[in-house]
């Protein structure tokens, strides 16, 4: 930004200020999510579009976690997001190790039936599954929904581990081997405590994913007992008599686990979403 | 400690061919070093007697034992690689230790095997640091005592000092040697610097386009190179060659470049057909001045001094030639000066197919 | 892997294995995706032929080309398909345009960069799911201030719901399509302009290229492939994707905001047609697989041309 002063500071305030629309932007909708939630229940409808509540408590939460409901569906979102996760991490990363360390006949095919699963609408193996997973006792379990997770998360996931081990010198291996280490001991005891972080970062996106998915929990869990919070959220949100306060509550409740991961993870972000470039 | 014998071993990546047939045989003891271009497959070939790559065809025995179907682990050997390929997470004493773990060595005999290398190498003091925290030159030292506290059948090393400056690489050129006085194991050696081949081997191994070009002492292929690429890839400056013709007469075989007589060879030497030759000549044998044997007239073009000596370069009968002295000279450029060159320091090489004639 | 050491030594045998090795670390993913996600898509297929209701016992049979027949005569699905359309390219034109702009503004180092790039890229963590429900809020007149912001700036005559609007509804999912997209463009445009050697940019400075021209000649081309292999994939995936239609309209009202891909899963979850909905599916696939066929011919032609 080079000019008179007078041109810079033109320059900078734009610049500052064209940012400062798109943090708003970006933050508006959370802010009036976090916004509502805590807005007493007396004050909500008559005070619905204030920027600034009026008065705060905590009262909707409390509806929220009082309600043995939310507190199912969230036991049930946990469980599927993190078997989810250290499921298709560990097939992941096995097979991601393959795609970085060996050449071997079959890879591009392999290779290419994985990204074309990710161009293939998924909606279309929602019928199938339908009907597979219905006579094996696969519907309203949460074993079917780890299932489908784990399968649809492993081709991104894939990706993303090779992208890690890409980044370890196959020497380490070499050296261990040399040293009197098989390969998979070389890959335990070397490699994995290496990788740790991007398994970490993989959990999280793996955890994520299956934590927002809604459309197979839709078809697939009718039952309340097996229930994804997603779920839960969306049917009570469609029930007849709306309450708005609690529904934000628990939106906001939603939003914990992936925001912790969100700033565990920021700085591989970049490298999620080259990986991501891929996926599509 | 252990001979190697390498046995018509071939190894082709799909359609293309890095070793093409290879013998090899490596004393007991011996440092042997694979010096040669990059690409040539010195890498290769030792990757192959590490049992990191599998060869396509041919034999590998070490100790006398054949090892070709046997993975790294049981093969007996270590490796210092270019990169040192220390493990980032284990401090220095768990580095060289690790092997030792694998074979389950008691916890108290592994620290004094530690110990005693640590000692070797000066790395006592650093037992605890994380290989991130150490220099160049300790990783090294580092990646050396891993490969010695397994007391080897052989020691294999890949580049080892190309990531070091030039100083520290000198040094632990010197170390490397002196180590293995003491230990007296069997060392398989790659480097892409002669300097290193020369200074360092037991018998050099010059490899060219995945083919061994000659195996001998450093000083039989400095004097006597079996043909233009060893001549031409061992030294430093690099041989001058020229391209002349050869004219058999009644004194002997009289030499000319450009349709200057340049030197006169005894009649043994094999000449070809048509004539045409180049020859070879080492720029610190060639004498500025009038000597015993034939003057040459060349025009001065350029002198770089170092200090200790000056490489002057020439124009002869316009070829380009170096000459490297002691002499400190002052030469204008295009002033005529006069060589003295002797028949014993000329070789010559057949221009077709790069081989010495002799 | 641990089989190796008991296989005697110097056979042939370890080198089979080793050969093994590859395909031991990468079946059990491979297995789990062909048979949740290849075999289904087979089958899925299969069904767009067949008349397969889900509470009828005696469907099943084999009907030809029949659920094409009626796709061609239904009108609601020619109007989810322009609505794939319209949100599509509304969805990946706007979150280009607005990733572009903030991977240019973020490019270069100032004060704050780091937090304004932190909160910027937040709404890419939140759950699609999440996405659509707090859009859905948002644009609610009960509890949401949009409709009344619209109404104050004259650009709506009462603050109603577009989400009840069949004039307007898709625009409530594409709003927030392009907020919740928005960051994946400028991450992967941020990362791929920090790529391009600062150097370049300075040997063009000295060579006298403005600002205007520096873009043009060093940015653009330096950008151009991550900015088509993005916006390309991008938009198949926009296409593929249901969610937020799902959770902010049902497609609805009357199935008005429907696009190809919600109208399968509507059907499929409502109707509980699923051999009609796998036709639609099926004819979904056939218009990506145009799609990619005709880029394909589209880099080739560009390719030959040069």
């Amino acid at each position: 930004m080079r000019g008179s002063p007078r041109v810079r500071l033109i320059k900078w305030s734009l610049h500052y200020g064209v940012l400062f629309l798109f943090v708003v932007a970006a933050l508006f909708p959370l802010y009036w999510l976090v916004k509502i939630s805590l807005t007493p229940n007396d004050s909500l409808y008559t005070h619905s579009i204030d920027l600034w509540p009026a008065t705060i408590s905590l009262e909707h939460y409390a509806t929220v976690i009082g309600n043995s409901d939310f507190l199912l569906f969230f036991r049930n979102s946990i469980i599927v997001s993190g078997v989810t996760a250290i499921a298709s991490t560990l097939l992941a990363a096995a097979a991601g190790y393959a795609f970085s360390r060996f050449v071997f006949r079959g890879r591009y095919w392999i290779v290419g039936v994985m990204l074309v699963t990710q161009m293939f609408p998924l909606v279309i193996v929602i019928t199938p599954i339908f009907s597979i997973f219905g006579p094996l006792g696969l519907t309203n379990s949460l074993t079917g929904l780890i299932i489908i997770y784990t399968a649809f998360n492993i081709p991104f996931a894939t990706f993303l581990m090779q992208s890690f081990f890409d980044g370890i010198p196959k020497e380490l291996e070499e050296a261990a081997m040399i040293d009197g280490a098989t390969r998979f001991k070389a890959l335990l005891q070397i490699i994995a405590p290496l990788t740790l972080p991007g398994i970490a970062a993989t959990m999280g996106f793996c955890f994520t994913g299956a934590w927002g998915e809604i459309l197979f929990a839709l078809l697939l869990n009718s039952a309340a007992s097996t229930s994804t919070f997603p779920v839960g959220l969306l049917l009570y949100s469609t029930r007849a008599t709306i309450e708005f306060g609690p529904m934000m509550a628990a939106g906001v409740l939603a939003l914990l686990p992936v925001c912790i991961f969100f700033f565990l993870i920021q700085r591989y972000l970049v490298q999620g979403l080259t990986a991501g470039a891929v996926k599509g | 400690m252990a001979s190697i014998d390498i046995k018509n071993v071939r190894k082709d990546f799909g359609p293309v061919s890095v070793l093409k047939g290879v013998d090899l045989a490596i004393a007991s003891g011996e440092f042997a070093v694979l010096v040669g271009p990059s690409g040539c497959g010195k890498s290769t070939l030792l990757r192959l007697i590490a049992g990191l790559e599998d060869a396509s065809s041919g034999e590998i025995h070490i100790g006398g034992r054949r090892v070709d179907d046997l993975p790294p682990r049981d093969r007996d050997i270590a490796m210092v690689f270019q990169s040192y390929a220390l493990y980032p997470h284990m401090n220095v004493r768990d580095n060289m230790g690790y092997s030792l773990r694998l074979k389950r060595t008691p916890q108290a005999r592994i620290a004094e095997i530690v110990g005693r290398a640590g000692a070797k190498l000066g790395l006592e003091a650093l037992g605890e640091r994380k290989p991130r925290e150490l220099s160049g030159g300790q990783r090294q030292r580092v990646a050396m005592g891993r490969a010695i506290v397994r007391n080897p059948k052989a020691f294999l090393f890949d580049e080892p000092l190309s990531n070091l400056d030039a100083r520290m690489r000198e040094q632990m050129r010197f170390e490397i040697r002196k180590l293995h006085r003491d230990l007296g194991a069997t060392s398989v050696y790659v480097t892409h610097d002669q300097i290193e081949a020369m200074t360092m081997a037991d018998r050099i191994v010059a490899m060219n386009a995945g083919i061994i070009q000659q195996v001998g002492t450093p000083l039989e292929l400095y004097d006597d190179p079996a043909n233009v690429f060893v001549a031409g890839f061992i030294g430093s400056p690099a041989m001058n060659f020229l391209t002349g013709e050869a004219r058999r007469g009644e004194t002997g075989v009289a030499l000319s470049v450009g349709g200057k007589a340049f030197c006169t060879l005894p009649q043994a030497v094999a000449v070809p057909e048509d004539g045409r030759v180049t020859i070879g000549i080492r720029p610190e044998r060639i004498r500025i001045g009038v000597g015993a044997g034939q003057a040459v007239e060349a025009a001065a073009d350029l002198v770089e001094t170092t200090g200790a000596a000056s490489v002057v370069h020439v124009d002869l009968a316009g070829q380009a030639m170096k000459i490297f002295t002691t002499e400190r000279l002052q030469l204008s450029q295009g002033q005529r000066i006069p060589l003295a060159i002797e028949a014993k320091d000329v070789c010559l090489f057949d221009p077709a197919g790069g081989g010495r004639l002799r | 892997m641990s089989a190796t050491v008991s296989l005697p030594t110097g056979s042939r045998a370890r080198r089979r294995l080793l050969m093994f090795e590859p395909y031991l670390y990468s079946a059990p993913a491979l297995l789990l995706v062909a048979a949740t996600t290849l075999i289904p898509i087979v089958i899925g297929i299969s069904y767009a032929f067949r008349n397969i209701m889900l509470l009828d016992p005696t469907s099943g049979d084999f009907v030809g080309l029949d659920n094409f027949r009626e796709l061609l005569r239904d009108a609601s699905f020619w109007n989810a398909l322009k609505n794939t359309v319209v949100w599509t390219a509304s969805c990946v034109g706007f979150q280009f345009l607005f990733g572009l702009i903030l991977a240019l503004m973020l490019n270069r180092p100032f004060p704050g960069r780091a937090l304004i790039q932190a909160t910027i890229f937040l709404p890419w963590a939140i759950p699609t799911f999440l996405v659509g429900m707090n859009w859905s809020w948002l644009l609610n007149p009960a509890i949401g201030p949009l409709p009344h912001w619209a109404y104050a700036l004259g650009l709506m005559n009462a603050p109603d719901n577009i989400l009840s609007d069949p004039d307007y509804a898709l625009w409530g999912p594409i709003f927030a399509g392009i907020w919740w997209g928005t960051p994946f463009f400028a991450i992967t445009l941020l990362a791929a302009l920090q790529s391009i050697p600062r150097e370049i940019y300075e040997a063009a400075e000295i060579d006298g290229a403005g600002g205007l021209e520096r873009f043009r000649s060093i940015t653009l081309p330096f950008l151009a492939p991550t900015m088509v292999i993005t916006v390309l994939l991008r938009t198949i995936w926009v296409a593929n994707s249901p969610e937020l239609i799902v959770v902010m309209t049902k497609g609805g009202p009357a199935d008005a905001s429907q696009i190809v891909a919600s109208y399968v899963f509507t059907q499929a979850y409502q109707g509980l047609n699923f051999g009609y909905a796998s036709a639609v599916a099926t004819a979904l696939v056939l218009l990506l697989l145009v799609y990619a066929f005709l880029l394909i011919a589209i880099r080739q032609t560009m390719l030959g041309r040069r």
